[in-house]
């Protein structure tokens, strides 16, 4: 059907305008809200083809009908779109939009607009794997694989549909477009799996906003990287002078108050490595997120030599964002940059605020590891 | 490829019998079932599954498809203006629906087959449409997809500058020459070109192209008269390459078609819900389908407080018409009687209404209608009334119930057929060729940013400065888009030097 050429054209300029306003979607947080699974719904305003038309922003009027009770809402004599004849939703107000953006496409965007290279995930395990099973239904097949079920269901609702079922003779005879059969259906299992864990710092110096940079970077950062691996688990963990791991909802939510205890996170985050992803079957990305203070530069110390003795073999990339607070911005950052300044696999990066959320994503997902 | 099922054939005949019975005069209908998804398609392309191809019909389609599946809306039937006419049924619509929408059809195929607006429609319009498409692909394939799509944008943002009232007396001629100052036309033909300077001296050549320039500018303004249909004003002189003019008349003939559907939408709605509700009510429903018709029925008339339903309006119009010359209740008797005893047991006994109506279908559009039939009686029995946005509440709030009030707002509301009057004053503006274009304001500006970029629009196909004089915030105002930059300047009197600025450029 054209339709279809129509469609994926307008789907196409779509995906333009959302192009062009990538940093406006990037920053916004209610693109995130609207995820169903695979797709990220978008609102857009309308497009419109201009055109010379009146304006509403003067005295609004028109005629009503009826006691005049409440409070009479606005549409100035409009049929109501999509029930008229031929000209159906010839006129209509101004609608959003919402279209529907798959994650893969929306990785692609990504990828594109910071030109971020692709990821070479480490070792030999990069295999698929194909398994069949007979799971589907096709119109055609070997008899031995025939349906009875699906093609009586057919032949009836074939006779039902035009007319001809008699409840009384309840006789059914399929024809050959009726017949049903088993098909196999292959499915891929990736081998090659990553996870994430993401760690961040809910003392009291990381509030709302600083929160809120963190879940727009994490969920960039999960959609880049489950485009490259199939299968991409996510862990999470908060600290203040504890760790603990928790569940998406709660991490981003959770506000404590106390001191800060980075090594805490980083030695719950060496046991669940330990306990459960072996670096040699697993991609690992740990990322952490904090405002940058530490309590003690022996702790930091201890952070620098988990790190460096821990972490750097086992990992992809090990990833620290320093998101600035309104009590200003820690010394972790630097204590790292002294560190590892030149280590291909530490990426470090500073989020002054929102705006800069682009360019620290491009910081953690630039090198391609 | 009429597809209905025997039980729904057996019907439409029954329906068809009566449409014709009752006086009904209908081009052959063919109806076909259709799903949800396509019926959505075909809507999407007005009703023209062959039509172009183009980003539009895809949002609709996205648009349309998506609000049915959310549930928010529901296509129920479908009509197409051809003979023979086409009509669409949804699946999975209970009988008594179907029954409905096919006495509805009939109702209007029976309007588009009468109506003098209708007259001059192309009524193989399907056909046309593929032509237009085939055409249109043709000039894809030779300048690319980008290119096409790009103009017909263009085109559409002009769509609705076309004379509605045109339609009777066929297309605008347009005979006049656009002036041009052309060296060509005095020049002496130079066969050695060393001889150029002593047959056509540059000095007298200037001085003649000035005179022949200050004549142009004295001369009756082009076009002699404002032109109001502008698309065919375009396809006639705007400087475009051959196939943008054959797109250009595409979209042109488009416009035309639509437009009578526009300008009659209220009565042809009132007349088809008018015949729907008879036939049914009178031949067609059994016991057990009277309920859900009374629903039904109600659901498509229900005027929301503050909205405008043409199904309404127009069924309450015709009922009244008919009511009215059955009883005799016109005529200078009845105007002059001021006894409300006897205007309320006014009965004539003339038996009237049926022929007054069919009238009345023949000869009116929306305005004419509503304008001869819309009476005091009727605005109070329908508690009609006139609302306003109330700016220190930001409400909407009833200002009055006045009779002559309400029928001013309805008649503003089509006048035009609710688009804004725009007509070519000067297509030779400031004797440069210039484009300008006069807003007949009504009392409501235009949009301004849509202003703006419609006349980018008018600019890219024109390829001179474009002008546009209107009303904007209660002032006199010329708008100006020179193909890179917009300037407005206010046209009040006391002003008057700042008002043109161009002759200072010209200096």
């Amino acid at each position: 059907m054209p339709i279809r050429e129509d469609q994926n054209r307008f789907k196409s300029i779509v995906k333009g305008r959302v192009r062009d306003d990538f940093k406006k979607y990037v920053t916004n947080g209610e693109l995130i809200g609207k995820r169903e699974d695979e797709f990220v719904k978008i609102p857009l305003p309308r497009i419109d083809i201009p055109t010379f038309r009146y304006g509403p922003k003067q005295d609004q009027q028109g005629v009503g009908q009826g006691e005049g009770e409440g409070d009479p809402q606005q549409g100035q004599g409009q049929g109501q779109p999509g029930s008229g004849k031929g000209e159906a939703g010839e006129n209509p107000g101004e609608h959003m939009l919402e279209v529907e953006i798959s994650l893969e496409e929306l990785a692609e965007i990504l990828g594109e607009k910071l030109q971020l290279p692709r990821i070479l995930p480490k070792g030999t395990a990069n295999l698929v794997t194909e398994k069949t099973r007979y799971s589907g239904i096709a119109p055609v097949g070997p008899e031995g694989l025939r349906k009875f079920k699906q093609t009586y269901k057919k032949a009836l609702s074939r006779y039902i549909s035009s007319g001809n079922y008699n409840p009384d003779d309840p006789v059914i005879i399929p024809i050959r477009s009726d017949y049903q059969y088993r098909t196999m259906k292959k499915t891929q299992k990736p081998h090659t799996k990553a996870v994430v864990i993401y760690m961040m710092d809910v003392s009291g110096s990381m509030g709302e906003e600083q929160k809120e940079i963190v879940r727009l970077e994490s969920f960039w950062i999960n959609t880049w990287l489950k485009k490259h691996y199939k299968g991409l688990d996510t862990r999470f963990i908060i600290h203040d002078a504890a760790a603990k791991e928790v569940d998406e909802n709660t991490f981003f939510k959770t506000s404590e108050s106390g001191g800060t205890l980075i090594s805490s996170a980083y030695k719950l985050c060496q046991q669940i490595i330990d306990a459960e992803y072996p670096a040699d079957e697993w991609n690992i990305y740990p990322f952490h997120f904090s405002d940058g203070d530490n309590w003690s530069g022996e702790d930091t110390r201890l952070c620098v030599q988990l790190i460096k003795e821990y972490f750097l073999p086992r990992v992809n990339v090990f990833s620290y964002g320093q998101v600035e607070s309104k009590y200003g911005s820690g010394q972790f950052l630097k204590d790292l940059q002294k560190e590892f300044g030149d280590d291909d696999q530490v990426t470090l990066s500073q989020i002054e605020s929102r705006d800069k959320i682009l360019d620290s994503i491009k910081d953690f997902l630039g090198k391609g590891k | 490829m009429a597809n209905l099922s025997l039980e729904l054939e057996a019907e439409r005949k029954k329906i068809s019998q009566v449409a014709k019975n009752v006086g009904l005069d209908c081009f052959e209908t063919i109806f076909e079932m259709v799903n949800f998804d396509q019926i959505s398609q075909f809507a999407s392309y007005g009703g023209f599954p062959v039509r172009y191809p183009h980003w539009r019909f895809g949002m609709e389609y996205e648009q349309l498809s998506k609000s049915y599946e959310y549930g928010l809306s529901k296509i129920y039937e479908m009509v197409i203006n051809t003979d023979p006419c086409y009509a669409y049924l949804m699946e999975g619509n209970s009988m008594m629906d179907q029954k409905l929408v096919m006495a509805h059809v009939y109702g209007h195929c029976d309007f588009f087959k009468n109506n003098i607006w209708f007259s001059k429609t192309n009524r193989k319009m399907m056909d046309q449409m593929a032509n237009h498409a085939t055409r249109i692909r043709q000039y894809i394939d030779r300048h690319g997809y980008e290119e096409v799509e790009k103009f017909i944008d263009l085109c559409l943002s002009l769509e609705n500058l076309i004379d509605r009232y045109s339609i009777l007396n066929g297309p605008t001629q347009f005979t006049e020459k656009k002036p041009q100052v052309r060296e060509s036309d005095f020049v002496f033909q130079v066969e050695k070109s060393y001889m150029k300077n002593y047959i056509n001296p540059p000095d007298v050549v200037a001085e003649f192209k000035k005179d022949q320039m200050q004549k142009m500018a004295d001369k009756a303004q082009f076009p002699a008269d404002p032109v109001r249909d502008i698309l065919t004003f375009l396809i006639h002189y705007a400087p475009l390459e051959e196939w943008q003019q054959d797109v250009l008349s595409i979209i042109k003939d488009e416009s035309y078609y639509f437009a009578p559907q526009g300008m009659t939408k209220t009565m042809n709605e009132g007349w088809a819900s008018y015949w729907h509700s008879h036939i049914m009510t009178k031949h067609i429903l059994n016991d057990s389908e009277i309920v859900d018709f009374a629903d039904h029925h109600a659901g498509a008339m229900f005027m929301k407080i503050g909205g405008y339903n043409p199904y309404k309006v127009g069924i309450e119009l015709m009922r009244e018409i008919e009511e009215r010359w059955n009883k005799g209740k016109f005529g200078r008797d009845w105007e002059e009687c001021d006894d409300v005893n006897e205007r309320k047991h006014w009965d004539k006994k003339l038996n009237l209404g049926l022929e007054k109506i069919f009238e009345v279908r023949k000869i009116y559009n929306d305005v004419t209608f509503i304008d001869e039939f819309l009476t005091e009686d009727f605005c109070i029995r329908n508690k009609m009334f006139v609302y306003k946005m109330n700016k220190e509440t930001g409400r909407f709030e009833v200002d009055t119930r006045d009779f002559k009030a309400i029928k001013a707002q309805l008649l503003f509301q089509l006048t035009n057929f609710g688009q804004p009057i725009i007509r070519i004053e000067n297509a030779n503006f400031e004797n440069r060729g210039e484009l300008l274009l006069r807003h007949v304001h009504e009392g409501l500006d235009l949009q301004p940013n849509y202003m703006d970029a419609t006349m980018k629009n008018l600019n890219k196909l024109w390829k001179r400065p474009v002008n546009m004089i209107t009303v904007m915030d209660n002032e006199p105002q010329l708008f100006r888009f020179d193909g890179k930059e917009y300037t407005k300047h206010s046209l009040t009197e006391n002003n008057n030097s700042q008002a043109e600025p161009s002759h200072k450029d010209s200096e």
